[in-house]
């Protein structure tokens, strides 16, 4: 089999800012600049091509160990490459419950087995995401799998004494809480946004303030204690608007937001297709523009997937029967380049800011994510110059709950590069073993 | 291409001969009961009615008969709305009269006579049409016909009443779009 | 029409055809054979995931006065309580070959899901899902509306310029749902009264006005008040403090009735909660058209299942 140790990128345009060659050896960028030469490297012609430093995604759910028929460790990641990730942070509501070391050192050894991506598991906050007792923080912070973002995503840590103290208590080891921000009694049997779609529809509303009023005390707690505070998949106007303010008044917060919502609508939930069923729900256009605008002027710091992958029978049936989520892995970036790029909102170095450096800088990861010599060498080059109409074919998940079919998507990730090699290669994910091979190479 | 098969005196003088007719096979007016089916033909029992009580002196009940619900197309033809059924007397022992514009394949009939069971046991049914125009599908003749029509499959007949279009006329032509006659 | 899903997506001319069809269904119970042959040989499954004996009868009564053949299919005692999902038994159906199919679900947009998944190919009628819709019961109160409205003449009418007022749970309403689209199709005014607890976000882009007040309401002297029932679980959910106060701000209490005048029809979908939403007074009152609606869902759910279950190319043929 062939193997080189070198790779050199020709052509390549870097973060849409200048036209350049890369070359790779040894898992690290050794050197950038014109008319390269590596007479034993594996060229890759990328004229035409973005180069971003390998794509950061701090919200996935690979669902191993416990619902393998939804996801695994391996197909997840192998969905995160063939959307140009290289690292990937995989949320706690496993079954067992990524409560303690023995859960996050089994997943981070599944992810380093595959070798697709970095998989960084988050911990869990309360044990079993019951929201009652804090999980075993310090012991998954200083395990081999280092966790530094802990969550228990799916649900909200909705005690207000319990989310100070896991605020401050991972302080001890620079962690961070990561809050899924839903205020449980006013989603009680909640199923879409609350307004006039689901009035109308007949299903029980998800209002805004449900995140807000969460989102507005959480600030308020981190301004308090004086610890750092994440909010996953930010989703309302309204909760842009608070973010504002706590970030004008110096509160550390960060922000995320989904594609999905920087897309999609909740007038999607007319047909009662439940590939449209997420939590937090699908809003109003106004909310995706402010979404977009707060992406564009930095209030929100970083796009994660959410990528939350089902099998088809819990999409395939009554919408209140239907489970919540959408997979996102290999479609973000085309969508972030229909939403965003496309629009103006962002340069391609905001790109790489927001789906790579900030990313990692809030889950702690080492390096500095730039497309120079000495850094590792993750990257993703990506043709923004094609589109497609999106179909289930474009989902290499093992479930395939994508709500973007027969939407056309801008761009396509061509060749990801993960510590020296190649995991994606011409749109095509390289073969198992080999990437296995050379990830326990580099390992 | 239309062609004209009655026109108004025409239709007055097919009536009244239908209406003599009548009286002469039910020997006078007793236990007679006219019934037309919607639309057209419950206008031609009360013109039938009226000549009747010219001739006669003595009214005749007239009524509706829908007989929609008794099709035997009703799932391979486009959905038809239904009309009102109006039968003003218990047709018991009566000799009932079923009055239609043109009689064509004889299927509207076999539905009106299905559901004219289900108001009673007539002693006697008879079926008084304006047109013939022949091409039955089942073993059904008319008593009384106002006129003999040879038609093509092809061609429509097309029968207007004033009380419903203004004009009274029977016209036949080169059949164009679709739809029953 | 293939399906009747929802009174939002029925266009005038098809409903008034409808309440026609229901007229010359109404004629029949005056008869001594009270059947016609029009589904003969069609095999029409109730399917009811939810409790409701009375739609069901006033279905089943409609399907077999139009002679066609009729499978009851309840949740209870059926693989629906061994948990086999919609779509298995969506499926099982088809293959079984029937022609129609009358569903009643918990789940909003169930009957939607049968229509549109490519499950089964047949008429769907939705018979109340969720707190989405119930069109048969809008299109009966409508057929009782124009009847109580227009009497013999009520044929080929809408309901054009009648005030009519929807009192009640409207957030978890699908009758009220389902009245509030095709009342407005026909052309009435409607005014909906709940406490604010109970009233969908995003009415006010719906074809309503909104009132808090019963009284205001009707001191206006509507042509119609129809009471929604309040469905026992609300009662525990804060919605309002208590059944008491319910029936003295939101109910029409004996004293609300005696002030109501006579020209005021009383409507409910049943079943009644006596003394909570309605009083016995109010009920049982001449101007009650309560039992006139039972006996019109007969007609209605006739004329709906005619509609959809005749035709081949599903347009109406005049």
């Amino acid at each position: 089999m062939y193997m080189s140790n070198e790779i050199l990128i020709t052509g390549a345009n870097i973060m849409g800012e200048a036209t350049a060659d890369i070359l790779v050896r040894d898992g690290v960028i050794t050197a950038v600049g014109a008319k390269l030469e590596a007479p034993e490297a594996r060229i890759i012609d990328a004229k035409g091509l973005i180069a971003l430093p390998g794509l950061v995604d701090l919200h996935t759910h690979l669902r191993e160990p416990g619902f393998e028929q939804s996801e695994t460790v391996l197909t997840g990641s192998r969905a995160a490459a063939a959307g140009g990730f290289t690292t990937v942070f995989a949320m706690a509501n496993t079954s067992p419950v990524a409560d303690n070391a023995g859960v996050v050192e089994q997943v981070k050894r599944l992810g380093d087995e595959a070798g697709y991506v970095t998989v960084r598991p988050i911990g869990a906050v309360t044990v079993g995401l019951a929201g009652e007792t804090l999980a075993d923080l310090g012991s998954m912070a200083t395990s081999r799998a280092q966790v530094s973002v802990f969550s228990d995503d799916g649900k909200c840590v909705h005690d207000s004494l319990l989310m100070r103290r896991a605020m401050e208590y991972v302080k001890t080891f620079g962690g961070v809480i990561a809050q899924h921000a839903q205020d449980p009694r006013l989603t009680i049997d909640a199923q879409m946004n609350e307004g006039e779609v689901s009035s109308r529809l007949g299903l029980n509303g998800w209002p805004a303030v449900a995140e807000e009023s969460i989102i507005a005390r959480d600030v308020l707690l981190a301004e308090h204690i004086g610890s750092r505070l994440h909010i996953c998949h930010l989703s309302t106007a309204g909760s842009v608007e608070i973010i504002r303010w706590a970030k004008a008044r110096g509160i550390a917060v960060t922000v995320e937001v989904t594609p999905h919502h920087l897309l999609l609508t909740d007038d999607l939930a007319e047909n009662y297709d439940a590939r449209f069923k997420v939590n937090p729900p699908l809003r109003t256009a106004a909310d995706v523009q402010a979404l977009r605008a707060a992406v564009a002027d930095g209030t929100i710091d970083i796009v994660a997937t959410d990528h939350a992958p089902h099998p088809h029978d819990t999409k395939d049936c009554e919408w209140d029967q239907a489970s919540f989520g959408m997979v996102g892995l290999e479609s973000a970036l085309p969508i972030v380049n229909t939403t965003l790029v496309s629009t103006g909102l962002l340069s391609w170095s905001d790109v790489a800011r927001v789906m790579s450096q900030a990313p990692a800088q809030i889950g702690s990861l080492e390096g500095n994510r730039a497309l120079t010599v000495g850094e590792v060498a993750d990257i993703v080059l990506f043709d923004p110059s094609t589109s497609r109409e999106w179909s289930t074919d474009d989902v290499v998940s093992r479930s395939k709950n994508t709500p973007f079919s027969g939407i056309t998507l801008a761009g396509s990730v061509v060749h990801t590069i993960r510590h020296g090699y190649l995991t994606v290669t011409d749109g095509l994910l390289v073969d198992e073993k080999v990437v296995a091979e050379a990830g326990g190479f580099r390992g | 291409m239309t062609a004209t098969l009655l026109q108004p005196a025409d239709m007055t003088r097919a009536l009244t001969r239908i209406a003599h007719e009548i009286l002469e096979g039910n020997r006078g007016t007793s236990d007679l009961v006219l019934l037309g089916i919607p639309t057209r033909g419950v206008t031609l029992a009360k013109r039938i009615a009226a000549t009747l009580a010219q001739i006669d002196g003595t009214e005749v009940p007239v009524g509706a008969l829908d007989v929609t619900m008794y099709r035997d197309d009703l799932m391979s033809n486009p959905t038809r709305a239904t009309a009102q059924t109006d039968v003003p007397v218990d047709i018991e022992g009566k000799t009932v009269v079923l009055v239609d514009d043109v009689l064509y394949s004889g299927r509207t009939v076999r539905a009106a006579l299905d559901a004219l069971t289900n108001f009673g046991r007539p002693e006697t049914v008879r079926l008084a049409v304006l047109i013939d125009r022949g091409h039955r599908q089942l073993p059904i003749r008319a008593d009384y016909v106002g006129k003999n029509v040879p038609s093509a499959h092809s061609e429509r007949i097309n029968v207007r009443l004033s009380e419903i279009d203004g004009n009274d006329l029977v016209t036949i032509a080169e059949h164009t779009s679709g739809g029953a006659a | 029409m293939k399906h009747l899903l929802s009174t939002r997506d029925l266009d005038r001319a098809t409903a008034i055809s409808i309440l026609d069809v229901a007229l010359d269904m109404a004629a029949l119970g005056t008869r001594d054979v009270k059947k016609l042959p029009a589904l003969r040989g069609k095999t029409i499954v109730n399917l009811f995931y939810e409790d409701s004996t009375r739609t069901r009868i006033s279905f089943e009564a409609a399907e077999k006065r139009l002679s066609a053949d009729v499978i009851n299919f309840s949740a209870k005692g059926s693989s629906v309580s061994k948990g086999e999902s919609l779509k298995d038994t969506a499926q099982t159906l088809d293959a079984m070959g029937i022609d129609a199919v009358v569903v009643r679900h918990s789940s909003s947009g169930a009957p939607h899901l049968l229509a549109h998944s490519g499950w089964l190919d047949v008429p769907i009628v939705n018979a109340g899902d969720g707190t989405h819709e119930h069109p048969t019961q809008a299109l009966l109160d409508a057929f009782t509306l124009r009847e109580s409205m227009f009497d013999d003449d009520a044929r080929g009418k809408g309901l054009d310029g009648l005030n009519i007022v929807i009192v009640g749970d409207i957030l978890h309403s699908r009758v009220a749902r389902s009245n509030i689209w095709l009342l407005a199709t026909l052309g009435a005014n409607v005014t909906v009264v709940a406490p604010p607890t109970l009233t969908p976000p995003g009415i006010e882009t719906w074809p309503v006005r909104l009132s808090h007040s019963l009284d205001d309401a009707l001191e206006a002297a509507p042509d119609a008040v129809m009471m929604l029932r309040i469905q026992s679980e609300r009662m525990k959910a804060a919605f309002f403090p208590n059944a008491r106060e319910y029936a003295k701000f939101w109910g029409l209490t004996a004293a609300r009735y005696r002030k109501l005048g006579e020209s005021t029809i009383i409507m409910h979908p049943g079943p009644m909660n006596r003394g909570l939403e309605i009083s016995g007074e109010a009920a049982d009152s001449p101007q009650s058209v309560i039992l006139k609606q039972v006996t019109n869902g007969v007609f209605v759910r006739m004329a709906v299942l005619f509609t959809v279950l005749t035709g081949a190319k599903g347009d109406v043929h005049e």
